[in-house]
């Protein structure tokens, strides 16, 4: 039995930490991290990574190798941070803070869950440049970087359609939001343009959840269905989920996967499957990040939104690997009718 | 009888002590094996951890985690295993959102119907699962797990444009709140504290209070306990499952409001996920105690907070997600160990005592 003795000597306890800790917060006793920051400019880029971190072998090696190429002609040596699944506001906000603590100018968020962040932290340090890619976020030193993904995605609907045996084509987003409408919006339509006859299927891994840009397991279930159901040419959107996809297309022979963002049949770490990569709609985020550290350097920081569509090589179809080469008039006509607006791509589906 | 006290404050205290060094012990050796100084790692954490806009993140951070402890220990103390609050919390949200979004209603009404949306809506989704269980004897770690799964579609049913929600950039989310629903701040420097800590205190105290002095809370332990005995003694088991899982629902209305009345006014598709999951570790951790969740759900915030400092010096950020899982192990090990240890001790005890008397009579009737 435990005595009434106990009881008030645990209560006693338990008050008494909750009044020290309260107290120890009510006086925030000490220096705040920001005070004690250094802030030696010229250090280098500060990357704070969307989930699935450095080597997704998509969307955020693409911008790492803008950050390499500054480094290596700047003399940088940047800092490149990776965000985790499930993540707050207040986690990404610590992240930039760091970094802009931490003297690196640019600090460039890697992907539109940045955007308000960037906004955030961006006030409380005017003299660094902020970057956010995939979003627009107001700020008079922040430089919002967005893709004409829809124009890539087109293509590949294009390249796709030509290529698909069974005329069905398939389409996996990693999660439902508006930026990857954009890839399949394009997509469809580019498919449906080239062979009206062509079925396209589109499904995306998670309804709201941003895991499924880090989840290849589900990324390869999904997959698996589509070839089951006859389609033989997947394009996945979905960052280091889109691992699983190409895996699992790579399992059957006479499929084709389109990779994203990066030249994906270029990726060491996807080599084994590098066959099954037709081709991939790239996205120059690395051009971006190199832009805008350059400008930092220059002195001249860019700010404001900026597009880098298909007519600024913003986005291109990766030829690597020759197997699109037999078709390349034909995408090449199709890249010509966009560039030129006769082609109007939408960018929702 | 005060020594046996003393005895049972040094095991009650053995246990999180144990665990802790263990923990510490485990992730050192991790630390090190990836090529790392662990001491300095810990050095980094604790100077990092302290300062004062270090502690404003804790707290804010640990709010919707201690809550949604809470929510899971309601049902743990009826040995209900509710792992449907993280659907709870977030279809919860996201209709107090909804709601709250199209209401303009003065501060002092906007805010409570805004909770209150939250509380029903969290109480009606965990209230399936207790009308399964009662019902079709459904297991609730199944529905709810479900329910999760169900609860996240909707979500993403209703949150597109043209729907229930608006598109601003490439985030979609439902129509900002009115500044009225603007939730207090405490004003600490350099950043403030959000109101809704004393939210989540007075939460604490009213866990703590109806488990521990009402008949009510009795009712929920003796079922938890055994339901036989409770069946026997007059308790409908049903109800009282019913009731256990709308109140830990309700809890779970409550674990998306402080972000969505101090942070993001609104719901989108970056509102935060997995907190139900995180509630589930503090709930263990804290041993389902109102003080111990709260040290708990302190300290996973400080973990956090100093994990993103960590990645900055050159660790893995991973880290501090294994001092988590180790953290939870332990304490789960040495609760138990030391709970053995103890009713060891205490069968030796009532053992030597019973021998003594044994002994005693057996000498008073030799001498008889």
């Amino acid at each position: 039995m435990k005595g009434p003795l106990v009881r008030r000597v645990s209560t006693i306890t338990a008050a008494g930490i909750t009044a020290a800790a309260l107290a120890f917060t009510l006086t925030a006793c000490g220096e705040s991290s920001t005070e004690s920051g250094g802030g030696g400019k010229g250090k280098g880029i500060g990357l704070a990574f969307d989930v699935g971190g450095r080597d997704d072998h998509s969307f955020n090696e693409s911008a790492a190798r803008g950050m390499d190429k500054a480094d290596k002609e700047f003399g940088y040596t940047s800092k490149a941070m990776t965000a985790k699944n499930g993540e707050t506001e207040a986690d990404r906000e610590q992240r930039l803070n760091s970094l802009a603590e931490a003297g690196y100018n640019p600090v460039i968020g890697v992907g539109f869950n940045y955007a308000k962040s960037v906004e955030k932290v961006a006030k409380d340090h005017p003299k660094t440049t902020f970057a956010v890619v995939d979003s627009v976020a107001p700020g008079n030193n922040i430089d919002s970087i967005t893709f004409g993904e829809h124009e890539g995605s087109y293509l590949a609907g294009v390249a796709a359609a030509l290529k698909s045996k069974n005329h069905k084509v398939g389409f996996i987003g990693g999660v439902n939001n508006a930026l990857i409408q954009k890839f399949q919006a394009g997509f469809e339509q580019g498919a449906k343009a080239t062979d009206p006859s062509a079925e396209v299927t589109s499904e995306y891994l998670y309804a709201n959840n941003d895991k499924g840009f880090n989840d290849p397991a589900a990324a390869k279930e999904k997959a698996k269905g589509m070839l089951d159901r006859g389609i033989d040419v997947i394009y996945t959107a979905a960052g280091l989920s889109g691992n699983g996809s190409i895996e699992a297309i790579a399992g059957q022979k006479g499929a084709w996967a389109i990779g994203v963002d990066s030249d994906q049949y270029q990726q060491p770490g996807l080599d084994k499957y590098k066959a099954s990569i037709l081709t991939s709609v790239v996205k120059n985020v690395d051009v971006s990040v190199f832009d805008v550290a350059k400008s930092v350097k220059d002195g001249k920081p860019l700010t404001g939104p900026h597009q880098y569509l298909l007519k600024d090589g913003g986005v291109s179809l990766a030829t690597s690997g020759g197997f699109i080469d037999d078709i390349k008039d034909k995408i090449e006509a199709a890249k010509k009718s966009i560039v030129d607006g006769q082609v109007k791509v939408r960018t929702s589906p | 009888m005060k020594k046996f006290d003393k005895n049972k404050l040094i095991l009650g205290l053995a246990a999180p002590v144990l665990a802790i060094v263990t923990a510490l012990v485990i992730t050192s050796v991790i630390i090190g094996v990836t090529g790392k100084d662990p001491f300095h790692a810990y050095q980094v954490m604790v100077d990092f951890g302290s300062k004062s806009d270090s502690q404003v993140w804790i707290i804010n951070k640990a709010t919707p985690y201690y809550l949604s402890a809470l929510a899971v220990a309601i049902g743990f103390r009826m040995n209900l295993f509710n792992i449907g609050v993280d659907g709870q919390y977030r279809i919860a949200a996201f209709f107090a959102a909804v709601v709250g979004g199209s209401l303009a209603l003065p501060g002092f009404i906007q805010i409570p119907v805004i909770i209150l949306v939250a509380m029903a809506v969290g109480a009606i989704w965990a209230g399936i699962a207790g009308l399964l269980k009662v019902t079709r004897n459904v297991n609730e770690v199944i529905s709810t797990i479900m329910l999760n799964a169900i609860g996240a579609s909707i979500i993403g049913y209703l949150l597109q444009d043209g729907r229930l929600a608006e598109k601003e950039g490439n985030l979609i989310h439902t129509p900002y709140l009115p500044d009225s629903a603007h939730f207090f701040e405490i004003p600490t420097q350099p950043k403030p504290i959000f109101g809704f800590v004393v939210i989540a205190a007075l939460a604490g105290a009213a866990y703590w209070f109806v488990l521990n002095r009402t008949r009510f809370g009795f009712d929920l332990r003796t079922v938890g306990r055994s339901e036989s005995a409770a069946q026997a003694s007059g308790v409908s088991v049903k109800r009282m499952i019913i009731t256990a899982m709308l109140l830990s629902g309700a809890m779970a209305g409550l674990v998306g409001m402080p972000t969505l009345l101090g942070v993001s006014y609104n719901y989108g598709t970056d509102f935060p996920t997995g907190i139900g999951f995180t509630g589930i570790a503090i709930a263990l951790l804290g041993r389902n105690n109102p003080i111990g969740m709260a040290l708990a759900a302190l300290l996973w915030g400080f973990l956090e907070r100093t994990g993103t400092q960590l990645e900055f010096e050159g660790y893995a950020q991973e880290i501090v997600g294994v001092i988590q899982g180790v953290i939870v192990l332990c304490v789960v090990i040495a609760y138990e160990i030391v709970r053995r240890y103890g009713l060891k001790a205490q069968q030796r005890k009532v053992g030597e005592e019973l021998a003594a008397q044994a002994r005693k009579s057996d000498k008073a009737e030799a001498s008889a």
